[in-house]
């Protein structure tokens, strides 16, 4: 499932992040064993306090658990849940799943590219928004869905999406 | 303090609150209730309360299933039966408590139904009502009745009976029990849940694991979320038996990040149990250790299949293995290992409280008890259902769900999500249990049900699964991960009008080729949607494919649009909007589309004024009498 565009934003990652990171990081390692099966629980939470995961954390966390940088990459490329790339401040995630696929999900995620000038997995220049794509919220009953910085928007209609962008997201 | 104790304490804190001078305020704060707005509810509802200086205790309640008519409020008042209201805005909430609690009117016009002892004039019983009818709660029995964040309101209705019954029992009669009650397992297979915890109990080993399969990934599910919300302790309790019965003292449940709510309701059952000592070294003072572990999915649906499941528990890239060994002999860290599904653990809780016997007076023969089901799509009433196994279709999705739309006509249920297949409407009288819907070509699967209209193309939908799972497969298998792929490129062609003929077979072969390749149930089950649509609606395929006509109009190349010049009175509205500039006309003009320059993208149907109508949407043909170019608007005699 690796991303090539993924690859690369791990290489292109800006230096002063590196820096001002490693003090938080040993922070969270310090709460672990060590063990292999703690790699995912530490991914999310360094990715939970960095908004992704930068390729020096990936290396630490290597180190600390006494695995190849390799296997460390490894998982964070297979799971979803995991960027390598910094993700905007907004993040706007319009669930795909069937129930919203035939209300209309297409057309509400094709309304937000539209607004916000980008496609679904990309961020803004300016780092303010992103659009993420889900593949089932589970909140089917109320489809389509928009979820933007944690809240969940139910019964969503493109005039709908508009307004909650204007609101939430600018 | 014993169970014995602990559980007179909760039934006197239940019944204390039954028995309250004060009224009562249910509300359903389940992500869906969330979604529809019940915290702008809550906050209105809180003011009213206090401006009124009126006492009430007001209790957040789980999902009851009536996603439509959320948000939701289940009033009570002293001495009469309970009211449901449903779609509920702050407005109509300030409104029902002036006029329920202070003039003593009910509010009939905005009822739901009434539950408990008694009658209100005007109002149905809820379980009268065509949703909640042919309902059956067992696996759902507290949800929207109980407080989820607070363990005495399951312990006083019966909850942890189950659990301390069977630490009265061997471990082999826990088992046999389980055995006599049919239960199979509801995440999907249906495989008979006795037989397994069996092969568990009988494999060597003195370290032994459960483990409680919570990653719902389907899309279109929302059972596990829901009964997660609204009842941890119900599932919690299951694991418990489960672990007792097979020996096991360690165990995880893991479960989707994508439902914090469900994470934190989990969070607080544990912790509450662990200060009854229900979870520990010593539970009820039976000896019996068990300890559980929380893990979060990083969102793979892949993972959802019990070895890729392992592999993710142990911090590994979650990619299944071939089988033997089966996780019973040698599961979690090469230890037997028990993976059962949320709604399996409630029912186990559920028949060990009641009683293999009760349970097996629900369902079919070979399908037992109930099965949970999120009722969604083009479907009136939407919602979280339990249903006896052997129920119609036609009764899920006419009576429960209150039928399709806008009146429209159904064109086929989809259950099983991704791994199941379409049942078209000509089956609608199919019984739902495991048998008949694998006969018919889909699969139980998890529960997720979603009702689709004439209004979608099943090119389109297929292809809306195939995209999904060729995306989730981990590409271990070269048939699962390249198959996939061109199936999916098979039907973009189709849909994109480059559809040719023997395509269908060449998916046909295809699909056949990928199920037997893989590995695991998600290669195995991934050409079911392809195989089920061509099945049932093998005409829409080679309407697309020869004719290049959608007629559900959903595939976007296959469609044009146009402007009737009988309709169009030139108001340049359309040639405004248009993107592309597809759209030549002036003012009193009847404009034309540049059929070459056109992207489909519907922007002027949208806009042109209701009282023209002049822009129409067409598949495969082409409106008589559209002019070249623009003509004068002729005058309206």
């Amino acid at each position: 499932m690796a991303n090539p565009s993924l690859v690369q934003g791990a290489q292109a990652l800006p230096q002063e992040q590196e820096g001002t990171s490693e003090e938080r990081l040993n922070e969270i390692l310090s709460s672990y064993e060590g063990r292999v099966d703690e790699l995912i629980p530490i991914l999310q939470q360094v990715q939970q306090v960095f908004g992704y995961l930068p390729e020096l954390a990936m290396k630490k966390i290597a180190k600390f658990l006494k695995l190849p940088e390799s296997t460390v990459f490894g998982v964070g490329t297979f799971y979803a849940q995991f960027k390598l790339v910094p993700t905007g401040r907004n993040v706007i995630k319009v669930c795909r799943g069937t129930a919203c696929h035939v209300r209309g999900s297409a057309q509400i995620l094709g309304e937000i590219e539209k607004q916000l000038g980008i496609s679904a997995g990309e961020t803004t220049p300016n780092l303010e928004n992103s659009i993420e794509t889900i593949a089932c919220f589970g909140s089917c009953a109320l489809a389509p869905v928009v979820v933007i910085n944690g809240k969940v928007h139910g019964r969503m209609t493109t005039p709908k999406a508009r307004e909650i962008l204007n609101k939430e997201a600018q | 303090m014993s169970f014995e104790e602990i559980k007179s304490q909760a039934v006197l804190q239940w019944k204390a609150m039954q028995q309250s001078e004060n009224a009562r305020i249910l509300i359903g704060m389940g992500t869906c209730g969330r979604a529809a707005g019940a915290e702008d509810v809550i906050a209105a509802l809180n003011q009213k309360l206090a401006e009124q200086h009126i006492q009430a205790e007001i209790l957040q309640v789980g999902c009851i299933g009536l996603c439509y008519a959320e948000p939701l409020i289940e009033l009570v008042k002293p001495g009469k039966p309970s009211i449901l209201y449903g779609n509920l805005t702050p407005e109509l909430v300030s409104e029902i408590i002036a006029d329920y609690q202070i003039a003593d009117n009910p509010r009939p016009d905005l009822a739901l139904g009434t539950r408990g002892e008694g009658t209100l004039e005007g109002i149905p019983n809820l379980f009268d009502l065509p949703v909640l009818k042919p309902q059956v709660r067992i696996s759902l029995r507290n949800c929207g009745n109980i407080d989820p964040e607070n363990i005495n309101h399951y312990i006083a209705n019966g909850g942890y009976e189950g659990l301390a019954k069977a630490l009265r029992m061997k471990p082999q009669e826990v088992i046999d029990e389980i055995k006599k009650s049919g239960l199979r397992g509801r995440g999907g297979a249906g495989f008979a849940s006795g037989i397994k915890w069996q092969f568990c109990h009988d494999a060597p080993g003195d370290i032994k694991y459960v483990i409680c399969n919570a990653d719902e990934g389907d899309p279109g599910a929302f059972m596990d979320r829901a009964l997660l919300e609204g009842d941890p302790h119900a599932v919690l309790e299951g694991i418990l038996i489960g672990a007792y019965a097979i020996g096991a003292s360690e165990g995880y449940i893991y479960i989707r990040a994508e439902y914090p709510l469900a994470i934190q309701r989990l969070r607080i059952a544990i912790k509450q149990m662990e200060e009854y000592g229900l979870i520990g070294d010593d539970i009820m003072g039976s000896g019996f250790r068990f300890h559980i572990k929380i893990k979060e999915g990083a969102g793979a649906f892949v993972c959802g299949e019990e070895t890729a499941m392992m592999a993710s528990i142990e911090g590994r890239r979650g990619m299944p293995r071939s089988r033997p060994p089966f996780p019973a002999q040698s599961g979690l860290w090469g230890k037997p290992t028990n993976i059962n599904n949320v709604e399996t653990w409630s029912n186990v809780s559920a028949i060990l409280q009641r009683g293999a016997e009760w349970y097996v007076s629900y369902g079919t023969e070979k399908s037992k008890g109930t099965k949970n089901f999120s009722l969604a799509g083009n479907v009136v009433r939407t919602g979280l259902i339990e249903v006896p196994m052997g129920i119609s279709l036609r009764e899920i999705v006419y009576e429960i769900g209150g039928g399709i739309p806008e009146n429209k006509r159904l064109k086929a249920v989809q259950t099983g999500g991704p791994s199941g297949g379409f049942i078209p409407e000509g089956l609608i009288d199919l019984p739902v249990d495991y048998e008949s819907l694998t006969q018919a070509g889909s699969i139980m699967g998890s529960g997720g049900m979603v009702v689709i209209d004439e209004d979608t193309c099943m090119v389109d939908i297929t292809k809306f699964f195939l995209t999904f799972t060729q995306a989730e497969s981990c590409g271990k298998c070269i048939p699962c991960r390249w198959g996939t792929k061109q199936m999916l490129d098979i039907l973009e062609d189709i849909s994109n009008g480059r559809g040719r003929p023997g395509d269908i077979e060449l998916l046909q072969e295809l699909a056949e080729s990928v199920k037997d390749g893989s590995l695991c149930g998600l290669g195995q089950t991934a050409p079911n949607p392809v195989l089920t649509s061509i099945r049932y609606f093998r005409d829409e395929y080679e309407e697309h494919i020869v004719e290049k006509r959608c007629s559900a109009m959903q595939c976007q190349a296959l469609i044009s649009y146009y402007i009737l010049p009988e309709k169009c009175q030139g108001c340049v509205i359309c040639a405004r909007n248009c993107p592309v500039q597809a759209i030549k006309g002036g003012k009193r003009m009847v404009h034309v589309i540049d059929q070459d320059k056109c992207i489909n993208c519907g922007i002027c149907l949208d806009v042109c004024p209701p009282k023209f109508s002049a822009v129409v949407k067409v598949s495969g043909t082409k409106p008589s009498d559209i002019p070249e170019k623009p003509v004068p608007v002729v005058a309206k005699s």
